[in-house]
């Protein structure tokens, strides 16, 4: 079958996983449209270790969400992805699998999506099935990927709950969604995600819709859980608090691509990217309070009219015209792990 | 900050309960407190920011306030033209015509903006319902004035709410609530669904606005680093009541209500280096149509006694225009956020 594909069979340059679970290289997407084909996903490399939180910060448009979509093969029919790009994972058995050659449906996928990568999102009402009880839902998980008995589902199903901080499971695992409160629905829906012990949870703006303290003790139960089930985890929000406080490595996408990468306090505190920098700037600080904002000029452009070139140059204060609105620039390093596409950089 | 304080807004006592019926009969079975005796006073050009966790009756309060809501018990005097006006008592071609005095800009500017009118025609909505112009060339002055204000080109005034991105939408509500000259506007969440970089702009042109027009803003939002930026005081709601209210920096830097240090505490700061160090809070905000004895925040509170379980707290002034309503503020020394000690360097 088709889980013996090997790490060289399709992957561009031969390279292997190198220890990381997952590796995405120059991932790229298309949506067709009745206006033609849109760039929503352009260049992307990705890479998520085990134990640790990768954080893909962007605004509306920047393809995070798409990006991770494509590594559950969840796009929809108009999506393309480019026969170049590559997702290599690492599957529990310690074989490597070419996510982009399996087909989405397929047996395989079916095992990986859910039991070996699984996902939360911002609106857990969206994710539960307002007929089902909670129980059900969890049990559901289990069961499609394990061989257990019901009553040996339902008993993980309440020790789960319990574990996610909901109180009184054995209650909360007859009840239906619309009883829970916001907060208790998002910890459930965690309880659905690690049923199988995934080792990759795709977190997509989980905390967005919450309120603050609940979306602190939210960013408190994945620290813990991930310390003592060893997962990786990829975090996707626009909120740059929530990056600081839950990620140990950071992308930051603008349009499809990728500005700039590092540890999180390469990434927050030695920003070198335009955008990164505006970014940081642009955002209320407690320290300065009733000073006038940092506005980043322009608005988003639409994946329909990406600008060439570098696509922030047309927003970007310290753009050269006629070399941003030319070429991507190419990948300057700081560090081993801090890299930055800004041509300000190029060639220093 | 407004030199002197005139009062615009006072609000005193104001209820909002909802009846929950339930049965055949549709038998009121008791009441959600949404709003629950609630009293503060708004002062002419300032900007009063009102924060709490959802449920805690926070849009209501704005709302009613607007006699979007009909409140149920209470009072809201609005001070214009010299004189004091019940907004409470208001009925019919009154009420209606008192409207144009205030106005409000929502979250959701997908939402809010009718797909079939024109910009031209959404902004000028409020200024043809009030009778405020007497012929069309009125109505363009004074909506192409208000668009340039909003920084919104003329071409934009042909066109259909559709071809905007977020911002552009949330400028177009904005000039909307500014067209009829209002006197305050309550600004619900309204920068809330907006990118980091677009939000920072509608927030300077909300600033700029004020400076322009003094204008006064009743700015409700769940992002507490956006309120500490825009608003001079602000309030803070616990189960329909505010907890505590102070000028922005002495609430910020040194609140002296428990539930306000844990919320401060929860705020992700953007900085790795600075872990949080969140208070968490027992369990999830109470039911309120059977909200706690004694003081609200009781079951939650980490610093509980037992007076606190069966006396109410008085609200009591406990620095210059810092009030607060917990028996302990007094003895209390709580932690708050950011402030010039805080800062890094």
């Amino acid at each position: 079958m088709r889980n013996s594909i090997g790490t060289s069979e399709t992957s561009m340059n031969g390279t292997s996983l190198d220890g990381a679970l997952l590796k995405v290289e120059n991932l790229r997407i298309a949506f067709r449209t009745d206006e033609g084909q849109i760039q929503a996903v352009d260049g992307v490399d990705l890479t998520a270790q085990t134990g640790r939180t990768l954080g893909i910060v962007g605004e509306s448009g920047s393809g995070k969400s798409v990006s991770t979509h494509a590594i559950m093969r969840l796009l929809p029919g108009t999506a393309v992805i480019h026969p170049d790009s590559s997702i290599q994972f690492r599957r529990k058995d310690g074989t490597v699998v070419e996510i982009t050659q399996l087909a989405p449906t397929g047996r395989e996928m079916r095992a990986i999506r859910g039991g070996e990568i699984a996902m939360i999102f911002q609106e857990p009402m969206a994710t539960f099935s307002p007929v089902y009880t909670i129980g059900n839902h969890i049990m559901e998980a289990i069961l499609a990927h394990e061989e257990v008995s019901k009553q040996e589902a339902r008993e993980r199903a309440i020790h789960l709950l319990d574990r996610v901080g909901i109180a009184n499971p054995s209650r909360r695992v007859d009840q239906y969604p619309f009883e829970l409160s916001g907060g208790m629905r998002q910890r459930a829906m965690i309880a659905v995600a690690l049923s199988a012990n995934p080792s990759l949870l795709i977190a997509d703006e989980p905390t967005t819709a919450l309120d603050v303290t609940i979306q602190a003790q939210i960013l408190a139960l994945m620290r813990e859980l991930q310390e003592e089930m060893g997962m990786a985890i990829l975090f996707i929000t626009h909120d740059l608090g929530v990056i600081s406080q839950i990620a140990h490595d950071v992308v930051v996408m603008y349009l499809g691509q990728i500005m700039e990468r590092g540890t999180v306090r390469e990434v927050i505190k030695e920003a070198k990217h335009p955008y990164t920098q505006n970014l940081l700037q642009a955002i209320p600080r407690l320290e300065s309070l009733g000073q006038r904002l940092h506005a980043i000029g322009g608005r988003i452009p639409s994946p329909m009219e990406r600008p060439p070139g570098c696509p922030f140059h047309t927003r970007c204060p310290q753009a050269m015209p006629g070399v941003c609105d030319k070429a991507f620039p190419e990948t300057t390093h700081f560090s081993p792990t801090h890299e930055v596409n800004c041509f300000l950089y190029e060639g220093s | 900050m407004p030199a002197e304080h005139h009062p615009l807004l006072e609000v005193e006592n104001l209820k909002v309960y909802f009846p929950i019926r339930a049965g055949w009969l549709g038998r009121v079975h008791g009441h959600v407190k949404a709003v629950d005796g609630v009293s503060f006073t708004i002062h002419k050009g300032e900007t009063l920011g009102l924060v709490g966790e959802s449920g805690s009756g926070k849009t209501t309060t704005g709302r009613s306030i607007l006699r979007a809501i009909p409140p149920t018990e209470g009072r809201v005097t609005f001070h214009v033209n010299g004189q004091a006006v019940d907004v409470t008592g208001l009925r019919g071609r009154e009420l209606r015509n008192f409207r144009r005095h205030m106005q409000m800009i929502f979250q959701d500017p997908y939402s809010s903006l009718n797909p079939r009118m024109t910009v031209r025609d959404i902004i000028a909505e409020p200024l043809v319902a009030n009778g405020m112009v007497r012929n069309k060339r009125e109505v363009d002055e004074r909506v192409r004035e208000t668009a340039a204000l909003c920084q919104l080109s003329l071409e934009h005034l042909r066109r259909f709410p559709h071809a905007f991105s977020g911002g552009q939408r949330q400028r177009i509500g904005i000039a909307r609530a500014l067209v009829a000259n209002p006197e305050f506007i309550v600004c619900d969440e309204t920068v809330s669904a907006l990118d980091v970089s677009i939000q920072a702009e509608i927030l300077n042109l909300l600033m700029d606005l004020q400076e322009q027009l003094g204008v006064t803003y009743l700015f409700i939002a769940h992002d507490l680093s956006v309120v500490a930026h825009i608003s001079d005081r602000v309030a803070v709601m616990y189960l329909g009541q505010i907890v505590e209210l102070a000028p922005t920096k002495s609430l910020f830097y040194t609140p002296k209500h428990p539930y306000t240090e844990a919320l401060l505490s929860a705020i992700p700061e953007v900085d790795p280096d600075q872990t949080m160090r969140h208070i968490p809070l027992e369990g999830e905000i109470p039911n309120p149509a059977n909200p706690p004895a004694g003081c609200r925040f009781h079951t939650r509170c980490p610093y509980v006694a037992d007076i606190c379980r069966s006396q109410v707290p008085a609200w009591q002034e406990v620095a210059p225009e810092h009030f607060v309503a917990c028996h302990f503020a007094e003895e209390l020394t709580l932690t708050g956020v950011g402030g010039p000690q805080n800062a890094s360097a």
